[in-house]
């Protein structure tokens, strides 16, 4: 305890000036003039109104990815004092005064900044050498795409920051597992690797790549420790469990406890509660819970309902009918029942109240006690303010022909009888004796006479022609293949009715529904269907005009126009540096030629290379190649628009490999002293080169200083870039 | 059901009408020649599903489809029993294929499964025989089996490209292969590449030569035109009797007041078409839809005219004029009266190109109806040649070539394929047109011999072909489709025959229980496998007996659970319509792997039961038991294949009610 009355309490500290010098002119070229231009940029326009929302608190649903990387831009805005009151609507409006542009990029500036001196700490980690370390730096440094991505409110610069610490830390964490197993900075970059990789899957979607690239890493690793046989049985089994926690569970429960902190901050209800279930609906603050708050629970006979389709798609809508009929000819000829029509309504209105009847009772009232509808009954819909029953019969439905016509009943007398009965079952049920309660059982309605399953057609153009007020068609779907979501039906509003006279009923149905109970959903619950929403909503994918295909990317034959001085010739471009990006090919492809012949050669027992130099190859390859492999050639198979930014992580990685096959070239290539000097010498030309290259294109990276019309016609070296040139 | 799609091709091969199928041709050759020998005699119509055979022969193709579905288990036992050296695991692969109600119905019908799961064994089986030749290699018998291996990979290949992932299976068994040799220091390099090149020849040379005879023959077989003609270009169509571009004879040079189609000359491109509708709001203008479009059809004509004048061209006092390189025109539909028009607006799909509309009322339009055309390596004031020359149009105000993306458009585009103008000066197929059909009552017709393609022209087009089509079957909006998941589950069947409670009814189901089974079985034999490796790996010394059960695991059930994945999971980066039937070949893969498992898992346990007589006797009944509930199963679920009659199993009355154990099965 008192040991420093002995001895004196010496701290020692190690700075290492290159890593301090990197991360200064990092921090140099990503925040430099940061808050120019003062306006929005390209992708800004999106992530910003996510950042407005979070602001107000507003919930939404972005099916972009997970809401971590939201989340950091808000901390941005938040930080900044933003209140979220700007219409984010076009690329290259002014700012206005109110949005703390400075703060708002400045997390991903900083990311971008942080990604040089870990660039150069991932490669000393690898064992190379200090000046192939710094040679990977600088060129991160030197990338012009790289700057240009990290200096805008977008999330790439944070993905490659986390995807890089992540790396980072578990080569730290392979380090010190040789000689200090369980010991604390063993625990603590262990850890570390767990979460950034959460972090980086929290951002996007992307990181999981890396993730994945990790741990079949970290197992490959831990296969060579199973044949170790200094290992007990008992240390495995810890070396399992603990690799297990920190790479499997923790990562888990960060991702959960970023929803959590995205649910919590976000409780009031906006723009995309639609896609939500009823239940999800109610559970934030205005919106349906203003409506809902207080219903009864259980449908009863006689209680007033609106039925929402559960499928939502293309817009939400709710079981409807008018005084309206079915023209006894459509427009291609084909007969119709001519009764009252029923339709799907994605608004909510008068006409969308239901009165659940038993079959064998008149009254349209809740009795006293209420008797609950349960699993299996079979009810009449009656149609509140027409009082007509809903009914379906063999007669083709208007716009799918395959299916039943629904109706509400018309008696012309004419041998046509109502067939009004509807088994309900419920799809979530527990047991098969559960209440029909609202909001949460989901319920197909089963014609008793047909088997016909009531069905909203939910697909794009199901809209009746004018006749039907191009309202959504609703049909009797006679071959249910299993589940699908548009058969099924939910109760949102409810109320038990009281009303004997139709003219009282009318005026009950019109007043606002207001009780008291109140339903909230388990955190659980609401994650699984936010998670669910997220990863199957799809946007329509249109092609953008800047998007790419996979292939371009590896020779940068497309770029990004992301901003363009409304007056002048200043613009920002994502546009990569030339140099690099070629000799990051050819690095990548020398790796792998030379890492086959190597190959070949050692299965026939010849090494060309000392046993250790081959380790230091193979690993430095496994992290920097299949870093490239992973984050690159997933994107063949993905089917969504694709832009060159989604590119960045595999260059990055790309890069890192520059400099390992350069001093591999060095070190045993190169036998005698006069190849080393000339290869020295090489290397200083084409790193000047690369300098060069950055100096030319850093107009177009920074939006300053604005160029001629002839400057920027020199700086299209390739045709197919498209770099924009105001007409004289 | 499908017979309808595969038994009309066997009737176009024993008709010889070409036809277009995004499948390779082998399979229904196959059936067209069986029909042939079997005396059909290709009138059948084959319209819809359910229509009586009445008097055709039918049975030959039929019964050549079940003959070779039930070589199916004679293969896959000596696959099992070549892997594990056992017989109670081959023979309870064999009784599991046997009884499987899936693979029954599968093969009884005329479908291409059967032909394609056929050689797809035999490709196995040959591999894993000519891998237990290995000690002998460069015998008679290591030759015929390799040799076999090739022929096989072709004819998987020939009937469905699926038969890609089998040979997948075995090129990466042969590169296993090849490096075990490798790391084989008594070789010397020179027998090692005796080995390279002997796989290279039978493995590689050996079924692209048998796949490319398989198209010759296609291809000479098929000499008439028939309804694939449209897809392809207008050289290709040339070859057909009866097609209207075989011995053709029209005006050769191109003039004013010609009626013309063009055709986009990527592969698989469209013919220039227009028709009554509008492009729909929020598209760029709202002007006459310009297409591309695959079929023949009165739209795809269009009149061209001067630029300048709007004199009637077809009054026949008027001197012919012919149109040159370099010339402007105007290009109005036949029907619509519109002219071809693009302006700068962004186009429906591809976003960086301008649209192209028709505009105009009777062609009058504007100047952004004009156009430049240009042949390619021509200079100007050359005249235009039909069929031959390469066309470019350049839009004249903006600069801007016409051209197809080749993207389909969405449903208010009628699915047909996107027509662009594209800013960017590439030289692709997309940006040029020929002219195919050509009428001008003025000029006298001249008998043209089109340049005809070479074999390795066709070839590669018809790939082009197949390829765009297979992408082509995407799935509609909320159209209910089977989804990878629910194969191995057993999730949902397919109808085959008859839905009314009176008919003959057929669903394709597999045996439940044996489905689940194999579901089972293949956790066991992950676990197996799992500890299996571990142990090995910590070095703990294992008996003989037990070092030859490891090995079995390992290398034998390695290569066969790799062909369950290799079969199982593309599927579900497929973006086209998939359905239950394409599980079957990973439904093979799954069956031998249960034999094998089950076999070293009540090896393991007898092992453990260390007198010998209760051990045989564990073996044994495990075996037994397992059998007997594949026999019941299959007493149970027979009706399934064999067809039944009655009502609905949904409704409770029904015998089949009971069997009924997912609600999603619906015979």
């Amino acid at each position: 305890m008192l040991g420093f009355l002995k001895n004196p309490v010496v701290v020692t500290v190690e700075i290492n000036m290159n890593l301090v010098a990197l991360t200064v002119m990092g921090l140099i070229s990503r925040l430099w003039g940061l808050s120019y231009p003062r306006a929005v940029v390209f992708d800004e326009v999106y992530y910003g109104q996510f950042v407005s929302l979070y602001m107000k608190r507003i919930f939404f649903v972005d099916d972009s990815g997970p809401p971590f990387g939201h989340m950091l831009l808000a901390l941005g805005g938040y930080l900044g004092g933003f209140d979220g009151n700007f219409l984010w609507n076009r690329i290259g409006a002014e700012y206005s005064m109110n949005v703390p542009v400075w703060s708002l990029r400045l997390l991903p500036a900083l990311a971008g900044a942080l990604c040089v001196p870990l660039a150069y700490q991932i490669l000393v980690e690898l064992q190379f050498s200090h000046c192939a370390a710094l040679g990977a730096a600088l060129l991160i440094l030197l990338e012009n795409s790289l700057i240009t991505q990290s200096r805008f409110m977008l999330l790439e610069s944070i993905l490659i920051f986390f995807i890089l610490l992540a790396v980072l830390s578990y080569l730290k964490f392979y380090n010190s597992q040789r000689h200090s197993s369980f010991s604390g900075s063993w625990w603590f970059w262990l850890l570390l690797t767990g979460v950034a990789c959460s972090c980086a899957v929290g951002v996007k979607y992307m990181g999981l790549f890396t993730y994945m690239l990790l741990l079949a890493i970290a197992g490959l690793h831990f296969w060579h420790m199973i044949g170790d046989q200094n290992f007990s049985n008992v240390s495995l089994v810890c070396h399992f469990l603990a690799r297990g926690l920190a790479l499997v569970i923790i990562p888990m429960a960060v991702y959960l406890s970023f929803f959590y902190v995205h649910l919590t901050l976000l409780y009031r209800s906006g723009p995309h509660d639609q896609i939500m279930t009823s239940a999800f609906q109610a559970s934030l603050e205005g919106g349906l819970a203003r409506i809902t708050q207080g219903q009864p629970l259980e449908v009863a006979y006689g209680s007033q309902i609106t039925l929402r389709n559960v499928l939502g798609k293309p817009v939400q809508c709710w079981l409807h009918s008018h005084m309206n009929t079915y023209p006894i000819r459509y427009e291609n000829g084909r007969g119709s029942s001519h009764q009252q029509q029923v339709t799907c309504y994605p608004f909510k209105d008068v006409n969308n109240w239901w009165i659940v009847k038993d079959p064998g009772m008149q009254q349209l009232v809740v009795s006293n006690p209420p008797r609950p509808v349960k699993h299996g009954h079979i009810v009449q819909l009656v149609h509140g303010i027409t009082t007509r029953y809903l009914n379906t019969h063999d007669v083709a439905a208007p716009l799918s022909p395959h299916s039943q016509e629904v109706s509400c009943y018309i008696d012309y007398n004419i041998s046509m009888p109502a067939q009004n009965l509807w088994r309900v079952e419920i799809v979530n049920r527990q047991s098969d004796t559960d209440v029909w309660k609202t909001i949460l059982s989901e319920v197909r309605f089963v014609h008793v006479n047909t088997s016909a399953v009531l069905k909203a057609s939910g697909f794009i153009g199901a809209s009746l022609p004018e006749w039907g007020y191009r309202q959504l068609e609703v049909v009797g779907e006679k071959l249910s293949k299993g589940y699908h979501q548009s058969t099924v039906w939910n109760v949102e509003e409810h109320r038990y009715g009281k009303s004997q006279e139709q003219k009282e009923r009318e005026v009950e149905l019109h007043s606002p529904t207001q009780m008291d109970i109140s339903k909230n959903l388990s955190f659980m619950a609401k994650f699984t269907e936010l998670q669910w929403k997220i990863l199957t909503l799809k946007n329509e994918d249109t092609e953008h005009k800047y998007s790419s295909s996979a292939l371009d990317w590896i020779t940068m034959d497309t770029n990004i126009a992301y901003w363009l001085h409304p007056t002048s010739g200043a613009q920002i471009h994502l546009l990569g540096n030339v140099v690099t990006w070629g000799s990051a090919n050819v690095a990548a492809l020398v790796y792998t030629c030379l890492s086959l012949w190597y190959l070949i050669r050692r299965r026939r027992k010849i090494y060309d290379i000392p046993e250790d130099a081959w380790q230091l190859w193979v690993s430095a390859g496994g992290i920097c190649v299949g870093g490239w492999a992973v984050n690159y050639l997933p994107f063949f198979l993905m089917e969504k628009t694709l832009f060159l930014y989604h590119y960045l992580p595999a260059l990055t990685f790309q890069i890192l490999l520059i400099p390992i096959v350069l001093q591999h070239l060095g070190n045993h290539l190169c036998r005698s002293l006069l190849l080393k000097s000339m290869f020295s010498a090489l290397i200083v030309a084409w790193f000047s080169s690369v300098y060069l290259v950055y100096c030319t294109f850093s107009p177009l990276t920074y939006g300053e200083p604005s160029l001629s019309v002839t400057e920027l016609k020199d700086l299209r070296w390739k045709d197919s870039w498209n770099i924009l040139i105001r007409k004289q | 059901w499908d017979e309808t799609h595969f038994g009309k091709m066997g009737s176009y091969y024993v008709n010889r009408t070409f036809f277009f199928d995004v499948h390779p041709p082998l399979g229904k050759m196959l059936i067209g020649l069986a029909g042939y020998l079997s005396g059909y005699d290709g009138t059948f119509p084959f319209q819809k599903p359910g229509d009586r055979y009445e008097q055709h022969n039918y049975v030959g193709m039929r019964g050549f489809c079940a003959f070779l579905g039930s070589c199916l288990v004679p293969f896959a036992y000596l696959t099992v029993l070549e892997l594990s050296k056992s017989l109670p695991a081959a023979l309870l692969t064999a009784f599991i294929l046997i009884f499987d109600t899936g693979c029954i119905t599968l093969s009884q019908y005329i479908l291409l499964d059967p032909i394609l799961m056929f050689f797809l064994m035999g490709a196995v089986l040959s591999m894993v025989k000519c891998n237990s030749c290995a000690n002998s290699p460069f015998s008679a018998s290591w030759w015929f089996w390799l040799s076999l291996t090739g022929v096989n990979l072709a004819g998987a290949m020939g009937v469905k490209f699926v038969g890609l992932f089998v040979v997948l299976l075995v090129g990466l068994n042969t590169i296993y292969d090849l490096w075990d040799l490798l790391g084989n220091l008594s070789l010397s390099l020179v027998v090692f590449g005796k080995h390279l090149l002997a796989r290279v020849l039978c493995l590689i040379l050996l079924p692209l030569a048998l796949y490319t005879a398989m198209f010759a023959v296609h291809f000479t077989v098929l000499n008439k035109s028939g309804p694939g003609d449209g897809f392809f270009s207008s050289a290709f169509q040339a070859r057909l009797i009866g097609n209207n571009l075989h011995n053709v004879s029209i005006p050769e040079h191109l003039a004013y007041g010609s009626v013309v189609t063009m055709k986009n000359l990527q592969m698989a491109g469209g013919y220039l078409h227009s028709h009554w509708h509008l492009y729909p709001e929020g598209v760029g203008a709202r002007q006459q839809q310009v297409t591309a479009y695959l079929h023949k059809d009165l739209n795809n004509l269009w009149i061209i005219k001067k630029h300048d004048s709007d004199t009637d061209l077809s009054d026949p006092s008027r001197p012919v004029e012919f149109v040159r390189h370099g010339d402007i025109i105007r290009l109005e539909h036949k029907e619509t009266s519109r002219n071809l028009h693009s302006h700068q607006h962004e186009a429906p799909l591809t976003r960086k190109h301008f649209q192209v509309t028709g505009y105009g009322i009777n062609g009058t339009g504007d100047s952004n109806d004009f156009w430049r055309i240009e042949v390619v390596g021509r200079k100007a004031g050359k005249l235009i040649k039909v069929l031959r020359s390469q066309v470019r149009l350049t839009h004249v105000a903006t600069g801007c070539i016409l051209g197809s993306s080749g993207k389909t458009l969405p449903k208010w585009g009628w699915e047909q394929v996107e027509v662009t103008c594209t800013p960017y000066l590439k030289e692709t197929p997309n940006s040029l047109w020929n002219f195919e059909d050509h009428i001008n009552p003025k000029l006298p017709n001249i008998s043209l011999d089109v340049l005809k393609p070479s074999f390795a022209e066709i070839l590669l087009e018809s790939h082009m072909v197949m390829i765009r089509g297979n992408s082509g079957l995407k799935p509609k909006d909320n159209e209910v489709t089977s989804k990878p998941w629910h194969w191995p589950i057993n999730y949902q069947g397919l109808r085959f025959s008859g839905v009314n409670e009176t008919d003959y009814r057929v669903y394709l189901l597999g045996n439940p229980v044996i489905w689940w089974l194999n579901l089972v079985t293949m956790g066991l034999y992950l676990l197996v496998a799992v500890s299996t490796a571990v142990t090995l790996k910590r070095g703990v010394q294992l008996t003989s007996e037990l070092k030859e059960l490891s090995r079995v695991v390992l290398r034998g059930g390695g290569q066969i659970m790799l062909g369950w994945l290799l079969h199982y999971l593309p599927f579900f980066m497929m973006g086209r319509v998939l359905y239950f039937h394409h599980y079957f070949p990973a439904m093979l893969f799954s069956s031998m792997l249960t034999g094998i498992t089950w076999d070293t898992l009540l090896k393991f346990c007898a092992g453990f039961l260390s007198p010998s007589t209760t051990a045989r006797k564990v073996y044994g009944g495990g075996f037994l038991a397992l059998v007997l509930l594949i026999l019941y199963s299959f007493y149970l679920f027979h009706p399934l294949s064999y067809g039944m009659i009655g009502p609905m199993a949904s409704d409770p009355s029904s015998p089949m009610a009971g069997l009924r154990w997912m609600d999603s099965w619906e015979f």
